[in-house]
């Protein structure tokens, strides 16, 4: 088991870490989820290196916390944070996407380290909860987190889940809502407007924060707030920038799919590199 | 399952309220054969639990509830939460029963079924209420396409139990399962067709409780009480009927049904479901599959959505019932 206490508090090299691995994937299929991988970093970062409690060695630890993706196309993102906490081999990212890999863009079930098969979006708080209310049954200590997306707002199964959660009082269960402002036809607020939804998590009944979701203090401070809560779900509102760390995904618009041209490539690493200095 | 009791008077011309059972005159019913199965069951395994979507008491799973109130889970009317859920619960190792209608469930929460559960085998039960014609409640709440939808999803075992015996057995049987299924429910009081003392369910397996050379009945669900009774009307005429009962749909026991088919070529299927996607169509595949021709006549539900009105109403209306059986049996042998 890997103790919170016995890890640096380096949240930021690691971010910057799981952005590299991030590029290394992205560039071999040469195009992708590239924007979220980089945008969500800063989570992982801080939920796999100062938060969750698992064995790298042991994925299927038993009283492990879980850590639950229901936008599987972050999937990109996830193995970056498994890679480097040595759940999967590193070496193995270069076969993401690739035929035949177990490292799917759409991360599988079968994966390890990956909890449910995420991807038809709306799915991965239902299953939280049942989680959740499992965990509480046979009375472990173990608590579970689902990310989900702006964009699943709009699915009517994550509200029916949001009011289950609060309904039966999971305060094991955290929802972290990325809101990068971009879905697959556009901005939100242009395909189907969900603010203020922070306020829409609180009316339902769940302890509700919003920060910056690109820093990683904010996001730390977040949890160890909402861990106060025992009888609540725990909704955390990210606002985050797609690409963050690398200036030219930053400022391209349209980036839900990023096409990179080869060229690109070398700008994007120096950029990062550069970030990270 | 509770000891027999006389059966109840069927509604007479008017919809009886969605609760009621119509019982087809049986000779002897039983209570809830779930709900007590479900309580029998979880006494053997602590892991099991239960889950609804606002139809407790219509599900018969609220005699679960009250044996084991920290093991049930009411999740409101929301039926992908509650599959989603179940499949949640089912990942931290418990065995999940979740109940509601048969519409609610597959017409609601089909890519909770198929991707939530079935893709990974999510080992989850779902347990589905007013299958076909058993609710004269019209097209909302008649569950007349449910096992099409369900036999079509990969890794999914899907099972259309007979009576109280069966239901019974079938319960303890897919809890002890590992793997996702779909079980229609029959509700309430439930008539009693199949002796509890010899008959044994057994999950994908078909059981021939009848055997004659003149023609072949091959039947699922609750048309198989009417079948047997289609067999008596038949036997009475000189004429000696097969019966098959299918209860599994999902593994399909090819061999039973291609074996009967090779014996009797004149077939009748009967389900109480739309005769595409259902029964008839699995054998009509299992015949062409096996190079062996058949003739075949489909009683079931046309495709089409069903009046409201009284069960037995229903049944006469679209043909459901024993004389419908035996008359098609009776075509075939002109």
């Amino acid at each position: 088991m890997t103790s919170p206490a016995a890890i640096p508090q380096s949240l930021s090299r690691r971010a910057h870490a799981l952005r590299g691995h991030v590029l290394r994937m992205a560039e071999i299929v040469g195009q992708g989820y590239v924007g979220q991988g980089l945008g969500i970093s800063d989570l992982l970062a801080v939920l796999y290196f100062g938060e969750l409690r698992y064995d790298p060695k042991q994925p299927d630890w038993p009283d492990r916390d879980r850590f639950v993706l229901s936008i599987g196309h972050y999937a990109i993102g996830l193995y970056a944070a498994l890679a480097e906490a040595g759940v999967i081999p590193v070496g193995e990212l270069d076969t993401y996407g690739s035929d035949g890999s177990r490292l799917e863009m759409s991360a599988p079930e079968t994966t390890p380290g990956v909890e449910m098969t995420g991807g038809s979006l709306g799915h991965g708080l239902t299953q939280s909860v049942g989680m959740a209310l499992g965990l509480r049954l046979d009375g472990k200590p173990s608590r579970v987190f689902n990310l989900l997306s702006d964009g699943e707002c709009q699915e009517g199964s994550t509200w029916e889940a949001a009011m289950a959660g609060a309904h039966h009082r999971l305060g094991n269960l955290f929802a972290f809502i990325d809101c990068n402002n971009q879905q697959a036809d556009g901005p939100p607020s242009a395909i189907m407007g969900i603010e203020p939804i922070h306020k829409k998590w609180e009316a339902f009944g769940w302890h509700t924060q919003r920060v910056n979701g690109n820093d990683v203090e904010a996001i730390a401070a977040a949890i160890a707030a909402a861990k106060g809560i025992a009888d609540r779900p725990h909704a955390i509102v990210l606002d985050t920038l797609m690409g963050k760390g690398v200036p030219l995904f930053e400022q391209r618009e349209k980036n839900h799919f990023i096409r990179v041209a080869p060229e690109e490539w070398t700008l994007a690493k120096r950029q990062l590199e550069e970030a990270g200095r | 399952m509770s000891a027999p009791t006389p059966a109840g008077t069927p509604p007479k011309g008017v919809t009886g309220n969605i609760l009621s059972s119509d019982t087809g005159g049986a000779a002897s019913v039983a209570a809830a054969p779930f709900g007590h199965a479900l309580v029998r069951a979880a006494e053997k395994n602590p892991r099991i639990v239960g889950l609804t979507a606002d139809l407790g008491k219509y599900t018969d799973i609220h005699v679960f509830a009250e044996k084991f109130p920290k093991q049930f889970f009411q999740m409101g009317m929301a039926e992908q939460s509650l599959v989603g859920c179940a499949a949640g619960l089912a990942r931290t190792g418990f065995v999940p029963f979740a109940t509601t209608y048969c519409v609610f469930a597959t017409r609601r929460a089909y890519d909770f079924i198929a991707i939530g559960a079935a893709l990974g085998g999510a080992n989850i039960k779902i347990v589905a209420g007013l299958p076909g014609l058993t609710t004269g409640y019209g097209g909302t709440h008649q569950g007349i396409e449910d096992l099409a939808l369900m036999c079509a999803v990969p890794n999914l075992t899907v099972i259309d139990p007979c009576d109280a015996t069966e239901t019974a057995q079938a319960t303890e049987a897919i809890a002890a399962h590992v793997g996702p299924v779909y079980m229609r429910l029959l509700r309430g009081q439930v008539p009693v067709s199949l002796d509890p003392s010899t008959y044994r369910f057994e999950i994908g397996k078909a059981r021939l409780l009848a055997d004659g050379p003149d023609v072949a009945i091959i039947s699922t669900g609750l048309m198989t009480g009417r079948a047997l009774d289609a067999v008596r009307e038949l036997a009475a005429e000189g004429v000696r009927a097969s019966l098959l009962h299918v209860s599994t749909l999902k593994p399909l026991d090819r061999e039973a049904i291609s074996s009967l088919i090779g014996r009797v070529s004149r077939v009748v299927t009967a389900e109480n479901h739309v005769v595409t996607g259902g029964l008839a169509s699995a054998v009509a595949d299992v015949s062409v599959q096996a190079g062996r021709p058949i003739q075949l006549r489909r009683v079931g539900i046309p495709d089409c959505f069903c009046e409201s009105g009284s069960i037995p109403y229903l049944v006469k209306r679209y043909r459901m019932g024993a004389p419908d059986i035996a008359a098609a049996a009776r075509e075939l042998l002109k």
